[in-house]
């Protein structure tokens, strides 16, 4: 009895002692692991990061970048108040070029998203299915999302193009136009086309990654469902959107965050239209072609800040989504 | 409660026929198993009977009833999968009031429904939780909860302790059993590919081979009367023992069969003299692998434990009126 009472404890705590060493030596191999990304992403993300941040604190221009003064926060936010007392403000934070740029993306990004998963939801769910060719299918769907960006977009370009473009020509023969439309020209339509080229573009990597969900979900939990006699329509609802979700959210928030920095697309097919104009093309005119460099760090700076709250507040709202309740 | 008649039913995947001609009575009430080894089309025959897979030709009668075209729920049966099938994102509760929510069910009506059945099968503790905090075994006794709470006339079962280790397995085939009591109106259908199983649940089991009926017939009869080599070889552990040429022909038959239960030390006439291979004691029986000259070694059961050394020399005899003897078609020869 003795013997028993007393070999416990010593053999328990001789146990959590190799366990220790053991998990230190783990971890220590990990961090080795880990400390090359971590520097490659200190040099190419974190550095020029801080970089941007502290040159849109400063009056730095693009002759002379390492001449520029400390200037606090002026570039966001300044304000002179004039003789007659009236109080001038200047800087980012009171920039209608800027919101515009600021609405325009986001309003991009909020539709193009939002279609882009339903399309790739329902491409998805077509893939998923069995038929023949499939494989061929699967990988024809995703040549839109393998051509670069600037060559969809010049050819997205011509097909719109107001005189000679396919697109036109095509609804006027149908009849569904009377006058050719200058798509990308026009105030009116250029982001629609934007957002046209854009869903064409993405959504093929929106059903890839919702395919790689949809797989997930085991085959029998369907017949289960049969057996239940469960509507198709309320299958999805019911059954497969609640499984596929996790998969879901990440593949919104790839396209989130991309969606927010959009640049090439809108540089190439609208070139200097105020209706399109995103926050990454107004911030590279600042940096480059107006030689506002220290301003153009800012809305920069700005932008980071946006898509890091966007996404924070998007994982937040998925967590709690995720962990509260039964569900 | 249900009569389930299957005329000449046939299923092919493509050019492959997986069930080839089976005709089958299951009676109301009545607990059938099939069985058979991977690849026979017991699981197939299962599902044809479920709707989940389209019978190629054949008719499948419920009750006098056609339902060939007839989806799987309006055919009022319940299925438990092998790997369960609970929806993972809901709770053991929704889990099981899911189909009769849908049907638009009296929410005290479902409570009840479902509360009865966790009951009967003490899971009433784990109504709030999600599948994947149970166990195996915990998460099949929800699967069949579900089936329970549908009130089927036609409870199918597909290998359904196959994803269970061997005490849970046994502890739940217990339930099954009583569930069959409990329940004796409603007709159950059972696919397994392991016969204790069989044995032990069934009224009658079917023995299916290669997409064909091979026998029907209670436990017993399939243990005392086997029809084929087949049948005789597949049903009883450990398997029965086969004996051919100068050995069968001395019983003026092509293959002769022998149980291990039904062999004795002993000798005369019809005893057979070997050297001991191998002997494997399970404590209540004992089990010695004889060579006498045949192919395999002859298995001898005994009670108890018994110690033969490998080498030993032993002389065992059949039992009066316990060898099968089989023609070449592998038929058996009566008398």
């Amino acid at each position: 009895m003795t013997t028993e009472a007393l070999a416990p404890p010593k053999a328990v705590a001789a146990r959590r002692h190799a366990a220790s060493e053991l998990t230190r030596s783990r971890v220590r191999s990990a961090m080795i692991f880990l400390l090359p990304m971590l520097i490659a992403l200190a040099i190419v993300a974190g550095w020029p990061l801080l970089r941007t941040i502290y040159f849109s604190l400063t009056d730095t221009s693009l002759t002379n970048l390492y001449g520029g003064k400390f200037v606090g926060f002026k570039n966001y936010l300044g304000w002179t108040t004039l003789k007659s007392g009236r109080t001038i403000f200047s800087g980012l934070l009171v920039d209608p070029v800027w919101w515009n740029a600021v609405g325009n993306t986001v309003r991009f990004a909020v539709v193009s998203v939002a279609l882009e998963t339903v399309i790739g939801m329902i491409v998805a769910l077509v893939l998923n299915a069995e038929f023949k060719g499939r494989g061929i299918v699967r990988a024809a769907i995703l040549v839109p999302w393998a051509i670069p960006t600037i060559v969809s977009a010049k050819m997205w370009a011509w097909m719109l193009n107001d005189q000679f473009g396919i697109i036109n020509d095509m609804l006027m023969r149908l009849g569904l136009i009377s006058t050719k439309i200058a798509w990308t020209a026009s105030a009116d339509t250029a982001m629609t086309a934007v957002l046209i080229v854009d869903i064409w573009k993405t959504t093929p990597f929106m059903a890839l990654l919702i395919l790689a969900g949809l797989q997930m979900v085991p085959k029998d939990v369907y017949e289960a469902a049969r057996i239940d006699g469960v509507h198709p329509i309320k299958v999805f609802f019911r059954v497969t959107l609640p499984l596929v979700r996790p998969a879901l959210m990440v593949a919104v928030i790839f396209r989130l965050l991309d969606a927010m920095r959009i640049f090439d697309l809108v540089y190439v097919l609208t070139p200097n239209s105020s209706a399109t104009e995103t926050m990454s093309v107004v911030s590279r005119e600042n940096l480059f072609d107006f030689d506002k460099f220290a301003y153009g760090s800012a809305q920069s700076t700005l932008l980071f800040l946006i898509i890091a709250v966007m996404t924070g507040i998007y994982i937040w709202l998925g967590n709690v989504r995720f962990d509260g309740g039964d569900r | 409660m249900a009569q389930i008649v299957l005329k000449n039913i046939r299923k092919s995947f493509g050019a492959v026929e997986v069930i080839r001609g089976v005709d089958l009575e299951i009676r109301s009430g009545e607990f059938m198993v099939f069985v058979g080894p991977s690849g026979c089309g017991k699981s197939t025959l299962l599902r044809l009977m479920a709707g989940l897979e389209d019978i190629s030709s054949g008719d499948m009668m419920f009750d006098g009833e056609r339902v060939n075209a007839l989806a799987p729920s309006k055919r009022g049966i319940a299925m438990v999968f092998q790997s369960y099938a609970l929806y993972p994102h809901m709770t053991v509760y929704e889990n099981m009031a899911f189909g009769m929510q849908l049907a638009k069910s009296d929410a005290d009506a479902v409570k009840t429904r479902v509360e009865a059945a966790a009951d009967m099968l003490q899971i009433t503790p784990y109504l709030k939780r999600l599948p994947k905090q149970l166990s195996g075994g915990q998460r099949q006794r929800v699967a069949i909860g579900r089936a329970i709470v549908r009130d089927p006339r036609v409870f199918l079962f597909d290998e359904p302790l196959s994803n269970l280790d061997a005490a849970l397995r046994v502890a739940t085939r217990l339930e099954i059993a009583k569930l069959h009591h409990a329940m004796n109106t409603a007709t159950m259908v059972y696919v397994t590919h392991d016969q204790v199983e069989a044995m032990t649940l069934a009224d009658r089991i079917c023995v299916l081979r290669d997409g064909l009926v091979e026998q029907v017939g209670t436990p017993l009869e399939l243990y005392e009367n086997p029809q084929s080599l087949f049948v005789a070889g597949f049903i009883g552990s450990p398997k029965m023992n086969f004996l051919t040429g100068a050995h069968a022909a001395r019983y003026r038959a092509e293959t002769i069969g022998i149980r291990p239960e039904h062999l004795v030390l002993g000798t005369g006439d019809e005893a057979w003299t070997g050297t001991v291979v191998h002997s494997e004691n399970l404590g209540s029986d004992t089990f010695v692998y004889i060579d006498i000259g045949a192919e395999e070694p002859l298995n001898m059961r005994e009670d108890g434990t018994t110690r033969h050394k490998p080498g030993d020399t032993l002389s065992v005899k059949p039992l009066e009126g316990r060898v099968h003897r089989f023609d070449t078609a592998g038929k058996p020869i009566a008398g």
